[in-house]
């Protein structure tokens, strides 16, 4: 029988019918509250470098988390589908690259491009759903491999190694969303929006299906379950949450090229995942505001003491090492033991 | 289809819960079953016994589906579902339990029942949380009570006794609207008390449906059955009532005979 692997996240239909008591925690109001005064707290430079590109960083890798912690998927693919997401904004609104962006109003464009880049996210999936463990990992990275190289080679389309600059935030209802507090609300919008929505479906029938052909396949099939079309689908729901998060990326930079969608992105994007946890929806947005802080300052703590800057990699690797070294299920795992720790056993069970 | 049921009803003039013809399943060299033929009309109740690596099991899973049979055609009410994946067959109505519990530890008793109701119901994909008053919801606690599960209904399946995890084995395969069932020694590392319980759920099936059981324990196996086949080596041996075959000194040599000393 299927064993309950500790650190895995588990929803029960009973509590989605209400059964149980227990709204949302406090900390968790804390937490909405400061995102959305943020503005008013921090600098342009940190909403939009730092906590923008944390919660755009962070929706990507929660994509991964639900199909790694939900469905035990392990896909590399997720940076892939936000990068193609973020392509097709820039191919088929507008660029620096004239002679390729077809030009097509942003409300046309970005919506063809998220429904382009699930596309791509679905049949990365039906490649990828009849392998397991190892495997998954591997042809998930295959793909990624290969439209990486693509678009380095790929003028007429992709823009071949310069890629396309100048793909900027619409501006319309007179807000401009190019600058710093309205486009920190987007990503914000669009982060809360794929955490509610990963929160709601793993309690939905759907989400619980997905869970349990994560512990046991076999007998899903044999209780009716569809398992292949079931797993596809959620391929296709994480494309759907990372896609938009890739446009945002793109404009973030204001440009997509293909260094954006390399193997040291796509490898990020599970560290991220892994360091923040993958037991909750939470924690790639841990994980994420924690990579951001170390890419941006470590460069500069690493310069003062005299080494290079490159080596923020290292750093970032160490971090990743010494996680699932010591606690497997992330920065979330460290903090729910610490927790039940303090709270001493008299409290049982911490949660 | 309509008219692949109906030729087969002027066929036979009846048809088959369960029909099977020369089923073969290899595995390598190795023949796990061999030219099995064997047919169940509905509502009938059937035990197979047979030493152990007689190809009972195979059997179950060549029916089901979780393994494809080499060769033969396997029938269901009359469709032929020799290349339906396993999901499909369920659909149709067969419901199978496993030798060895394959449970989701990680849900609830109530959790595991209302995945199996989900699995024969439309609302697979759905991204609605259940209600209260859930229909699929209901069914799922009817069945827990059905196999005496509720005071266990919100624990995890982990935590369960293994006569439990047995029960809930049974109830999984009770979801739906079953037309046909396999079980697959349900008995197993129950104590007498436990099977006395499991003896009463056959029992008290609908009289409309037919099972297939396959059962070391003879008190269990001989008692909820109306017809035995027996299995030697991965092909048929012998076919009959429970008496006949009780009484059939042949078979008291190569199977009961130890047993029984």
């Amino acid at each position: 029988m299927a064993v309950a692997r500790p650190g895995l996240p588990t929803a029960t239909a009973a509590a989605a019918a209400g059964e149980r008591a227990g709204g949302i925690p406090p900390s968790a109001w804390i937490t909405a509250l400061v995102l959305s005064i943020m503005p008013a707290l921090a600098s342009d430079f940190f909403l939009v470098q730092v906590f923008g590109w944390a919660l755009v960083l962070g929706t990507i890798a929660l994509s991964l988390q639900f199909l790694a912690g939900y469905g035990g998927m392990v896909s590399l693919v997720q940076m892939t589908v936000a990068g193609f997401a973020g392509y097709m904004v820039a191919i088929l609104g507008t660029s620096g690259l004239t002679q390729i962006s077809l030009g097509w109003p942003f409300w046309l464009a970005v919506p063809v491009s998220i429904l382009l880049a699930v596309l791509f996210g679905t049949l990365s999936g039906a490649l990828a759903v009849r392998t397991a463990g190892i495997y998954t990992i591997m042809i998930t990275l295959a793909i990624a491999a290969a439209f990486f190289y693509f678009t380095r080679q790929n003028e007429t389309v992709f823009g071949g190694f310069l890629g396309f600059n100048g793909v900027r935030a619409p501006v319309f209802w007179g807000i401009d969303c190019r600058s710093p507090v309205p486009f920190y609300y987007l990503c914000l919008g669009w982060a809360a929006i794929a955490f509610g929505l990963v929160t709601w479906v793993i309690r939905a029938p759907f989400g619980l299906a997905l869970q349990g052909i994560r512990d046991n396949p076999r007998r899903m099939a044999a209780l009716g379950f569809d398992v292949t079309a079931h797993r596809i689908a959620a391929y296709a729901f994480a494309a759907f949450l990372a896609a938009p998060a890739g446009i945002l990326l793109t404009w973030m930079n204001g440009q997509i090229a293909p260094g954006t969608v390399g193997i040291g992105p796509v490898i990020d994007i599970l560290v991220i995942a892994v360091v923040g946890g993958l037991g909750r929806p939470i924690g790639p947005f841990i994980g994420a505001l924690l990579y951001v802080l170390l890419r941006i300052f470590a460069l500069d703590a690493l310069v003062a003491l005299g080494l290079s800057g490159q080596r923020f990699q290292l750093l970032i690797g160490l971090g990743f090492l010494v996680t699932v070294l010591f606690s497997p299920d992330g920065i979330l795992g460290l903090w729910e033991r610490a927790r039940q720790r303090w709270s001493g056993p008299a409290a049982g069970g911490g949660r | 289809m309509a008219r692949a049921i109906a030729e087969r009803l002027s066929a036979t003039g009846t048809v088959n819960a369960l029909e099977l013809r020369g089923v073969t399943k290899r595995f390598g060299a190795l023949s796990a079953l061999d030219d099995v033929t064997l047919s169940v009309r509905p509502g009938e109740r059937r035990a197979i016994l047979g030493s152990n690596g007689a190809g009972k099991t195979t059997l179950l899973n060549c029916i089901t589906g979780d393994f494809p049979a080499t060769s033969g055609t396997i029938r269901f009410f009359g469709e032929d579902v020799t290349h339906f994946p396993a999901h499909e067959r369920i659909r149709r109505g067969l419901r199978r339990t496993y030798q060895i519990s394959l449970l989701f530890g990680g849900l609830s008793v109530l959790d595991n029942v209302y995945l199996a109701c989900l699995g024969v119901s439309r609302g697979r994909f759905s991204f609605l949380r259940p209600r209260r008053d859930d229909p699929l919801l209901e069914n799922a606690r009817a069945l827990v009570h059905a196999v005496h599960l509720d005071e266990v209904a919100e624990k995890k399946v982990a935590e369960l006794a293994h006569g439990q995890q047995r029960q809930l084995e049974v109830a999984l395969a009770l979801a739906g609207a079953p037309r046909f069932l396999l079980f697959d020694e349900p008995a197993a590392g129950l104590s007498p008390a436990e099977r006395a319980d499991l003896v009463a759920i056959l029992q008290g099936l609908p009289a409309h449906m037919g099972f297939v059981i396959i059962e070391h324990d003879m008190d269990v196996a001989l008692r909820v059955v109306e017809s035995v086949t027996l299995m030697h080596e991965g092909r048929i041996f012998k076919e009959g009532t429970p008496e006949e075959i009780e009484a059939d000194p042949e078979v008291q040599e190569l199977y009961l005979g130890h047993g029984r000393g």
